[in-house]
């Protein structure tokens, strides 16, 4: 009798979202950290991005208003997936984001696959999310782990610094980073001496970076992001780390350049999807975030914007919000915008160009905010998880 | 030489790092206990408090170009001072009332005071410089200590054992202690207990503080130091026995090492090295180690 009830409920349950999703709003979730160390990559701001894109697409899409619903994982991937259940269930969401953090990225991408709904990976950066644990319906846009350690570590073997040591964050991010680096230093004729974990959102680096400095290791990559990755730069230099060893931050933002100042990074290479002063879409996009936020957008927040662009692009053309149409008219189309120019391949890896940049010292920054330039464009092909090195199945067909 | 089998070297330069991160955990759960073991106050804002004292010194910083030793007295001054506001405006209201309601008020305050802090300037912190004079390190032969670290733990441990004797050897202290037992009695003898109690808060906030300004070029500062660190701060002051002021400096010290040699031989743990002490002492000792069996 009891499971029938709840039989019963969950049939209405699934026939309220099935209505939702044909005549009311078409609703759009966005999940970050909101409010702790990458809150300022991508948080809030990512969220408003996502509803520029929507009000500069004019609202509407096949004929019914487009809302954006936005939520805080706290970094903890349970407060995620069940948002993002509770979303898809109860207000039959369409489309799903997912901001930065891996973990919370990973159970997200299970639940989007189960109810087969696109999600958008954008500040995540474990390269799983399309590898080991792709989905059809998984895309991750803006960078990954394997692109970073390739761009930004093989630029470093290649100059001669082939001994490393890492200093990692202790879950799904730090591992996939510290993993594709070390691959990529050994590929290029590196060893890797050793690796100390650090607890997500440490206060305090100065133990581990003792434990680098005694490692005699050349290089200390830093496999953490945000909040843990300021903290544990601004030791090394306190401790003289950076002098007796090259600092590489695998994942770097520009948010962290500036907290920093240029006289703690000036001279870091880093890699990165996007920068706000690379060409005019850019900085008109840039000038606009800066009126409101008085500070230049991250790479992500340029990519939260692009990928609901693009998404809402797709939907138009294939005429329904059905996340298997969308899915195949998404990874058909051509992605051309200010953000960058690729395409979804079918493990819905975004492949575009990735660049490698080099800190700017005070002398050579003339505006505010003018902290990189270019050392090189990695076409997408060379950066990203090629389809031989895959262990996606979508690929393998 | 080896310890454990790590260099002994290494092992040493852990330990003098665990004692500097020990002494903030002193100085912190210090004030923790001051104001908990006079006016029975558990006061969850402590950590916002140690963070607006690094905010205070970096915009002074910033913004009208006041140095690191001026930051040092003014910015717990300041901070103090906001303490005592919070004390007239609301702490006076509950002293009756359970101590749990003086918990939930003071752990709300500290989320608006994040709030605020964290909408003014974002998450990703604010850089502030080592001052000249202390800048630079000094190789110890198995480690180079940055002096700024050998500074904070002179001043900690000074600040501790001042706060000690001004409140178990003077006869300020003295009526600080009577008139926490007997309100009413000592305000017989012509001493304004209710004046006593307002500033013990604000010194509670002003150590706090003083914690924060000597953080600020140790970290960045940003809004969340204080919710990163309070949680570990009350494990201390629990170990050490609520309220015991001598409890919370030596506990302090010790979890500060104990978290120190966790980091070097399992890493992954230290952040919970802590709370893995509190349930073994407690279970042992369920007043903590220095506190009195009620």
């Amino acid at each position: 009798m009891k499971l029938n009830a709840i039989a019963f409920a969950l049939a209405i349950g699934f026939a309220a979202a099935a209505s939702a999703q044909d005549t009311g709003p078409v609703k759009i979730g966005f999940i970050t950290d909101m409010s702790s160390l990458y809150a300022d990559i991508d948080g809030p701001a990512g969220g408003e991005m996502v509803k520029w894109a929507v009000q500069d697409f004019g609202g509407k899409v096949l004929n019914r208003p487009i809302e954006v619903l936005t939520a805080d994982h706290q970094n903890k991937a349970d407060v995620a997936s069940s948002k993002a259940r509770e979303w898809i269930d109860k207000d039959g969401l369409a489309m799903l984001i997912g901001g930065t953090n891996s973990g919370t990225a990973l159970a997200m991408a299970k639940i989007a696959e189960e109810k087969k709904r696109p999600f958008m990976a954008i500040g995540p950066g474990s390269a799983r999310l399309t590898n080991e644990a792709c989905s059809p319906y998984t895309v991750h846009y803006a960078y990954d782990t394997v692109a970073l350690a390739k761009v930004a570590g093989t630029a470093l073997v290649k100059a001669g610094n082939k001994n490393w040591y890492f200093l990692t964050a202790d879950y799904a991010f730090g591992h996939s980073l510290e993993g594709d680096a070390s691959t990529v230093v050994k590929a290029n004729g590196g060893t890797v001496v050793g690796a100390v974990r650090h607890p997500l959102n440490a206060s305090d680096f100065s133990s581990f970076l003792l434990q680098a400095q005694t490692s005699k290791a050349q290089v200390l990559g830093l496999a953490n992001a945000g909040g843990d990755f300021t903290n544990a730069m601004k030791a090394a230099r306190e401790f003289g780390i950076n002098k007796t060893m090259k600092i590489a931050g695998l994942l770097v933002f520009i948010n962290d350049v500036h907290s920093l100042g240029l006289a703690n990074t000036e001279g870091l290479q880093l890699a990165d999807s996007w920068y706000w002063n690379q060409d005019d879409a850019s900085r008109k996009f840039a000038k606009r975030f800066f009126d409101k936020y008085k500070r230049m957008p991250s790479s992500l927040q340029a990519a939260d914007y692009s990928v609901a662009t693009n998404y809402l692009k797709a939907v138009q053309a294939a005429g329904t919000t059905d996340g298997d149409k969308v899915m195949s008219t998404l990874k058909g189309m051509k992605i051309d915008d200010f953000y960058n120019k690729g395409q979804i391949r079918a493990d819905g890896r975004m492949i575009h160009d990735m660049y490698l940049y080099q800190v700017k010292s005070a002398k050579e920054s003339t505006a505010p905010w003018d902290y990189y330039k270019m050392v090189a464009k990695i076409p997408g092909e060379q950066a990203f998880t090629t389809p031989a090195e895959s262990k996606c199945a979508l690929l393998k067909k | 030489m080896e310890i454990f089998g790590i260099p002994h070297q290494a092992f040493l330069g852990q330990l003098l790092l665990g004692l500097v991160n020990g002494a903030f955990y002193a100085m912190l759960s210090l004030g923790l206990a001051v104001i908990f073991g006079l006016l029975g106050v558990v006061n969850f804002a402590h950590g916002a408090l140690y963070m607006l004292g690094a905010f205070a010194a970096w915009i002074m910083l910033d913004k009208f170009g006041i140095n690191y030793w001026f930051a040092l007295v003014l910015a717990p001054l300041a901070v103090g001072a906001f303490g005592v506001v919070i004390e007239r405006l609301f702490l006076k209201h509950l002293y009756k009332l359970d101590p749990l309601y003086g918990l939930l008020l003071t752990f709300g305050l500290a989320l608006i005071v994040e709030g605020v802090f964290r909408e003014l300037y974002g998450a990703s912190g604010q850089t502030y410089p080592v001052p000249e004079l202390l800048s630079g390190a000094t190789n110890l032969g198995f480690m180079v200590l940055p002096n700024y670290r050998a500074w904070v733990v002179l001043v900690s441990l000074a600040v501790c054992l001042g706060t000690w004797f001004i409140i178990e050897r003077t006869r300020l202290g003295a009526y600080l202690r009577a008139g926490t037992e007997n309100a009413a009695l000592v305000q017989t003898f012509g001493i304004n207990v209710p004046m006593m109690v307002m500033l013990t808060y604000g010194a509670g906030a002003a150590l706090a503080a003083l914690a924060g300004v000597l953080a600020a070029p140790i970290i960045q500062v940003n809004p969340l130091m204080g919710s990163n660190l309070i949680i570990v701060v009350f494990a201390v002051v629990v170990i050490g026995g609520m309220g015991s002021i001598l409890g919370s400096v030596v506990t302090g010290l010790a979890l500060g090492l104990v978290e120190g040699m966790t980091r070097v031989f399992y890493p992954e743990a230290s952040n919970i090295v802590v709370f893995v002490v509190m349930v073994l002492v407690l279970m042992v000792r369920p007043a903590g180690l220095f506190g009195k069996e009620a």
